[in-house]
């Protein structure tokens, strides 16, 4: 079957979509893990307990992120391009903190030293919790806009700072981001491992679930009130050869309200957010944090998709040069090459999740602190 | 113009992470196998001791593979942040194999290894060697899908540049996927990473069998490692990378400049063993030279001429006036005089457009380059001479070095007598570094050969890089440093800790320092056995 160009620019929006939501629902999970470990791991046995409940799964679910990473090299060259070289330190600073997680899961428990297994403990915590909120704060500033400008030869130019990024509300943003992993990762915990460290982590998702509403509620209105949109207000046909210096854009108040105000049944997505996690919450105080992880996976997807919905069709939009704003319909890639990524999609994505549902049904049980003695030299 | 120190240290930060890298990528290619073969072995035949073999080389895999994922995510993220341009230019065609390495490899790889590693007692016997083949297939499937990307560097094919979309566009996957140079190399690094592994394995068990201990293991695993690695060697060199270097411009000035052939010589062409290549006068110098061999080996007949670097140079130059005018005609095209005209005339300079783009070093706009600068662009046109000259026999040297010692061992492990060979065991461990030093000369000669582009003929690597500041990449580059060094330390010393302990760090209770009179001295690391000693198997 071969797709049109239009609809394949959109198919590719809503795969990046995709691939957001699988990291954030998988490995954000680790992310939460590791962020959570040096607090509800009092002894080294507890903590090798939680490191276990994701140790034989983190190292796949990791690679929803290299793949989303991939794809928008594939799908997106001029947004890639963009963002990583413009978000240079703060994407240098989520990359060292992603390197703590391989060595620290691998290394660990190979030596018997308390001091050399805390300092990896605490390097797990800075894996999970530095690149989460990084990649809040990424987001937060593209909904604000971010300064660069492309030359006629389509060079991406940033005239921002590393510290411009850490912006109040950038930083708000990065509170939901960690603030919902953390959430998820605690009731990952609750359901994988048995008393204290359960009863721990269901307080602390009580906690992070109800920050997470509160902040993402409050990012909401500080969207709607304090954050200027932007607006296409002339652009080639939705199908013409990509080309991100031939559309006109505005910036208006209001701008990131007008896709919600044009199609109400996308504010199913904000609802999504809340309602998914209030009732993570509540699943997992009666004990059901089976149906906790499935409620605070459904509110990750809300609040992601919220964010997505209200900037579509922009990507990353230009503060300093709106014009050079890049948006889904012209920082694509060539017809061709969204059609062969597509359908190579279509055939391994659900291989994928087919054979990590088949390694999480074969390592699912609760961890328990007999079986990390048992398995002492085997387990991490 | 953008700032030349920057692009230097934008190479240096490049090409450190991307050598790092590699120090750990070949043993995961390779090891990955030599688990499946023991594993099978222990599935077939139910022995244990190929079980623990299985666990125990997995143990020192596992120390390697998490380098290799930690070092890999750099490499993900390095193509954005430090060559935007390069990222913008080639996306289209070089995002997509990378894209589907993710999908179609990396899922692969990095969803069975945790059950490798954790799964011993939840999975059967044939479950558990699935998820071990599954992890050796995808980590191979991502050195095809990664060499398909470089490949393409070397040798663009199966693409087009868009002036409208001012990037390289693919115009052919298959084409793509096919690429000769790609095949080649393929076959050429993974075969090297077979190598490695065996040596690795080879190199340790050697250790094992000087010190008298854990014989049956090491003997066991020293065979296991010998046909293997010879079988590889056999493929690195008789499949070796040379036909790559019939395919495309940029590999023949590669060739030319390891065989440092300034002029064109009558075929065929002699061999240069020995000289000092100097780019400055354009000449090598003390050359000791075998008759024949080049042509032989590069053309594989007698009559076909290897092209010299000066007479490759005069070639550059006329392509480097005609990218002038090609550069003249995108200039137009872009600001808006997009007639039938200047799109034929664009049309017809095109190929050449990469030419003047190696102007933009020495000039903003090429389509007023003086001649001076035209000349610096031609200077420019081939690597440095001297450092491929020399790694590449310091490759080669290392190959040949390898396939004696390993031939040696395989006729004395078939004969039975490679115990008494004790010379031959210290060999083995003495040559566990030189593999190593094959794979990243090898790397330096594919990549600095390729120099000045990144992008054969197409994307000069002066412009391939991110808008960033010197002091930006200078700040990163020391951060890459001191993080990696540290991270070498601390992988060094497990290897070598869980090396020196071998099998006993399974706590079987089977193996040398579990024996009571070793057992509290040499252990070392706080743990003890959890099942009881049973009795030994050698």
């Amino acid at each position: 079957m071969i797709l049109d160009y239009e609809t394949l620019k959109f198919l590719w929006w809503v795969l990046v979509g995709v691939l957001f939501i699988g990291f954030a629902v998988t490995d954000g999970l680790d992310m939460g893990v590791g962020a959570l470990l040096p607090f509800l791991g009092k002894t080294d046995e507890e903590r090798r307990v939680i490191i276990n409940t994701v140790g034989p799964h983190w190292d796949g679910n990791q690679v929803w992120l290299i793949t989303a990473g991939g794809a928008i090299f594939a799908a997106w060259p001029l947004v890639y391009a963009t963002a990583f070289s413009g978000f240079y330190f703060a994407m240098l600073l989520a990359l060292f903190a992603l390197f703590f997680r391989p060595v620290g899961f691998d290394y660990r428990s190979k030596i018997a030293n308390p001091t050399w297994r805390n300092a990896w403990d605490w390097g797990l915590f800075i894996g999970g919790a530095v690149p989460a909120l990084v990649f809040g704060i990424a987001f937060g500033n593209l909904l604000q806009g971010v300064p660069f400008h492309l030359d006629e030869f389509l060079r991406p130019y940033y005239s921002g700072s590393f510290f411009g990024l850490l912006n109040p509300f950038a930083l708000l943003v990065g509170l939901v981001s960690l603030g919902m992993l953390v959430m998820h990762g605690a009731i990952w915990l609750q359901l994988r491992t048995a008393e204290p460290i359960s009863s721990r982590a269901q307080v602390v998702a009580k906690q992070a679930g109800l920050a997470t509403i509160v902040a993402f509620a409050l990012a909401g209105v500080w969207l709607t009130v304090g954050v200027e949109g932007y607006k296409v207000v002339s652009m080639p046909a939705l199908d013409a050869t990509p080309n991100p210096l031939t559309k006109a854009v505005i910036r208006e108040g209001y701008g990131w309200l007008a896709n919600y105000a044009a199609h109400p049944w996308t504010l199913i997505f904000p609802l999504l957010g809340f309602a998914g996690m209030g009732l993570a919450i509540l699943a997992s105080m009666s004990n059901r944090a089976g149906w906790g992880l499935a409620a605070s996976s459904l509110g990750l997807t809300g609040i992601i998709m919220t964010a997505g919905a209200a900037m579509f069709p922009f990507i990353m939009p230009s503060s300093t040069n709106p014009n050079s704003s890049l948006i889904a319909w012209d920082a694509v890639s060539s017809h061709l090459t969204l059609s062969v990524m597509f359908w190579a999609a279509v055939i391994f994505v659900p291989l994928i999740i087919g054979y990590t549902t088949w390694t999480y049904t074969k390592m699912w049980r609760r961890v328990t602190v007999e079986e990390i003695r048992a398995q002492d030299h085997l387990a991490y | 113009m953008l700032d030349s120190t920057m692009v230097e240290l934008s190479r240096w930060q490049f090409a450190v992470t991307a050598m790092y890298h590699f120090l750990f990528v070949p043993l995961t290619l390779g090891l990955s196998w030599i688990l499946v073969i023991m594993e099978s072995v222990y599935v077939m035949t139910g022995r244990e001791i190929y079980r623990d073999m299985t666990k125990f080389w997995g143990k020192l895999f596992g120390i390697n593979f998490a380098l290799g994922v930690t070092t890999g995510l750099t490499m993900e993220f390095q193509f954005g942040t430090n060559w935007a341009y390069y990222s913008h230019y080639v996306g289209d065609v070089f995002g997509a194999p990378l894209a589907i390495e993710g999908l179609m490899a990396f899922f692969l790889e990095s969803t069975f290894i945790g059950l490798f590693f954790l799964g011993w007692e939840r999975l059967s016997k044939r479950q558990h060697l699935t998820v071990t083949f599954l992890t050796a297939l995808g980590s191979n499937l991502s050195a095809l899908w990664i060499l398909v990307a470089n490949g393409w560097m070397q040798n663009p094919v199966g693409s087009e540049f868009s002036y409208e979309t001012m990037r390289m566009e693919m115009t052919s996957f298959s084409e793509l996927l096919f690429n000769p140079v790609a095949q080649v190399k393929f076959v050429h690094t993974v075969a090297a990473g077979y190598v490695t592994a065996s040596m690795f394995v080879l190199g340790i068990s050697a250790f094992y069998m000087l010190k008298g201990r854990d014989l049956a293991f090491a003997k066991r695993s020293f065979s296991v490692a010998i046909g293997f690695g010879l079988a590889s060697i056999l493929s690195v060199i008789l499949l070796g990378d040379e036909s790559g270097y019939e395919v495309g411009d940029v590999q023949k000035v590669k060739l030319a400049a390891i065989e440092a052939e300034w002029h064109t010589e009558p075929a065929p062409a002699a061999f240069t063993i020995y000289g000092n290549p100097n780019n400055t006068d354009e000449e090598t110098h003390n050359a000791i030279k075998i008759p024949w061999l080049l042509g032989l080996i590069a053309t594989r007949s007698l009559d076909t001429e290897v092209p010299g670097l000066k007479n490759l140079m005069a070639e550059h130059e006329v392509r480097i006036r005609s990218g002038m005018i090609a550069y003249d005609y995108l200039q137009q095209l872009r600001n808006g005089a997009d007639t039938p005209e200047h799109r034929a005339a664009f049309e017809e300079h095109k190929k050449d457009l990469g030419y003047g783009l190696l102007l933009k070093r020495y000039t903003d706009n090429p389509a007023q380059a003086t001649e001076e600068q035209i000349q610096l662009a031609v200077k420019d046109s081939i690597p440095e001479v001297a450092p491929l000259f020399w790694t590449f026999r310091i490759m080669v040297g290392a190959g040949v070095w390898m396939l004696l010692l390993l031939a040696l061992g395989f006729y004395y492990n078939a004969k039975r007598v490679l115990e008494q060979k004790r010379w031959l065991l210290r060999l083995f461990l003495y040559s566990i570094p030189v593999p190593w030093i094959a794979v990243e000369t090898g790397w330096f000669v594919a990549e600095f050969g390729r120099q000045p582009w990144a992008i054969g003929e197409v994307l000069p690597t002066s412009i391939a890089v991110s808008s960033l500041t010197a002091n930006d990449i200078l700040m990163s580059l020391t951060g890459f440093i001191i993080f990696y060094t540290l991270l070498f330390i601390i992988e060094m010393y497990l290897m070598f800790k869980f090396a020196r302990l071998g099998p006993s760090s399974l706590h079987t209770g089977r193996y040398h320092h579990e024996h009571p009179a070793h057992h509290a001295a040499e252990i070392g690391d706080g743990m003890t056995p959890t099942t009881a000693p049973q009795k030994p198997l050698d």
